[in-house]
């Protein structure tokens, strides 16, 4: 496993996202709020993959991250794997749970919707349905699914 | 605990249940000043008559007085003020507000910036309350229970907010439901997935004459054209549907016809002097139902 990952770019210290559907590495860029910062970021999309056919990498240099904000990237993708590197080695790996309520990362597809009209945080509940991922709007209860929100 | 009324979904069971009782004592007595003193904003970011007028004569009744606005355009909100700013001043001014805007979710928003107990009179195609609220008082008052009935939904199924709510709300009681809509106005999945979740029966038709003789309400709902984002669909389904008293010969004579009104042309007006008529005393019965709501939440009943 630690062999494979020095195949594309070693880390010292730092987190590998693996597992993303290839098409949504932007998205978790985006997510986990990494536009703009100074950390070393090697990407890689449309990487084979035995299971997923395609998949996406982000390895990210000397960051670490709290579960809650790993957690977010559940939305776009669920099937993604967590390693944390120290030292070469990867220390940890985590699954992501899906979290039961997400607040200011996605918007609300109904146009009428207050949070498209005035400065208001989106807040949504996640509901999950044979593995669809859904959200509830806390403000105008209407339902999005999750591919229609970012 | 500052308590609010924004969904159906915020009462329990056995809060809608007080309600109707408190309502009842209103009806008898409809004259209990016991909130003397007491100042209620009514903020309509959007036009109504029923609704605003009703919630402002039953603060009266209750001896509070009203400030507020029935029109957006002569606030500040026209200068652009955000509603975050409007609900905070007003709410160092009242001790309740009573309000109704365009937006969907403003007033669960506006309940959140609050620091006084909020109403919600209808924030878009969303949430009505005190609508779904009346209507079980009516439903209740014309069977004599809210248990084991058979409700048939006529019209808008798609953005009647109405239809949406009371479902909800009758989901505490064992009903059966009957979905009256053309094609392009069928009560949508997400309602359709709670009742099989709760394990509620309902049949769809469009044929608006084949359930009137096996319902016990017959729940009227007008095509609302501000609902629609596409004209065209709003022309093709807008006059689908119009009661008349010649299709009621074969009714349960205890069958109710609600309606939420404004009707304009689903209910003919030779409907309205046959025995199975109650909308006009349903919207009377708003009154009684909203004196009990604010008498709830300010926590006098």
């Amino acid at each position: 496993m630690t062999r494979k990952e020095l195949v594309v770019s070693a880390l010292e210290n730092g987190t590998v996202l693996d597992h993303i559907p290839a098409e949504n590495v932007y998205k978790a860029l985006d997510i986990l709020n990494l536009k703009g910062i100074s950390n070393q970021i090697t990407i890689g999309i449309n990487l084979n993959s035995g299971y997923f056919g395609k998949k996406g990498i982000i390895k990210i240099a000397g960051k670490f991250f709290e579960d809650d904000e790993l957690n977010k990237l559940a939305l776009i993708a669920p099937k993604a794997t967590v390693n944390v590197i120290r030292d070469f080695k990867v220390v940890e790996k985590k699954k992501l749970v899906m979290p039961h309520e997400i607040t200011g990362i996605a918007r609300c597809k109904n146009p009428k919707c207050i949070t498209n009209h005035q400065p208001v945080k989106t807040r949504f509940t996640t509901m999950e349905e044979n593995n669809e991922i859904s959200l509830i709007c806390h403000y105008c209860e209407k339902i999005t699914d999750a591919k229609s929100i970012f | 605990m500052r308590k609010s009324l924004i969904s159906i979904q915020d009462f329990s069971k056995e809060e809608i249940l007080h309600v109707l009782e408190t309502a009842k004592e209103f009806e008898k007595n409809k004259e209990q000043k016991f909130l003397e003193g007491k100042v209620i904003g009514s903020l309509f970011f959007e036009p109504s008559t029923r609704t605003r007028l009703s919630f402002e004569t039953a603060v009266n009744r209750l001896g509070a007085k009203v400030i507020g606005f029935s029109d957006a355009s002569n606030t500040s909100q026209s200068k652009g003020e955000t509603l975050k700013d409007t609900i905070k001043m007003v709410s160092n001014y009242v001790d309740m507000i009573i309000m109704r805007h365009p937006l969907e979710g403003s007033s669960r928003y506006a309940s959140e910036v609050a620091s006084v107990p909020v109403v919600n009179a209808g924030d878009g195609a969303n949430q009505h309350p005190s609508q779904t609220l009346l209507d079980l008082y009516s439903i209740l008052q014309t069977q004599g229970t809210l248990e084991n009935l058979t409700i048939n939904m006529v019209g808008d199924l798609k953005y009647g907010r109405t239809t949406h709510s009371l479902l909800q709300a009758m989901s505490h009681f064992n009903p059966k439901f009957i979905f009256t809509a053309p094609e392009e106005l069928k009560m949508p999945k997400e309602y359709k997935d709670f009742l099989d979740a709760k394990g509620i029966e309902y049949i769809e038709t469009a044929d608006m004459e084949e359930h009137i003789d096996d319902c016990d309400i017959l729940y009227m709902t007008r095509v609302q054209q501000e609902r629609f984002t596409d004209l065209m669909e709003y022309e093709r389904v807008k006059d689908v549907y119009r009661l008349k008293a010649s299709m009621l010969a074969g009714a349960k004579p205890d069958m109710k016809i609600l309606h939420p009104l404004p009707r304009v042309n689903e209910i003919d007006q030779d409907v309205d002097d046959t025995p199975n008529a109650y909308y006009f005393k349903q919207a009377e019965n708003g009154l009684y139902i909203r004196m009990a709501i604010i008498s709830y939440l300010l926590g006098y009943r």
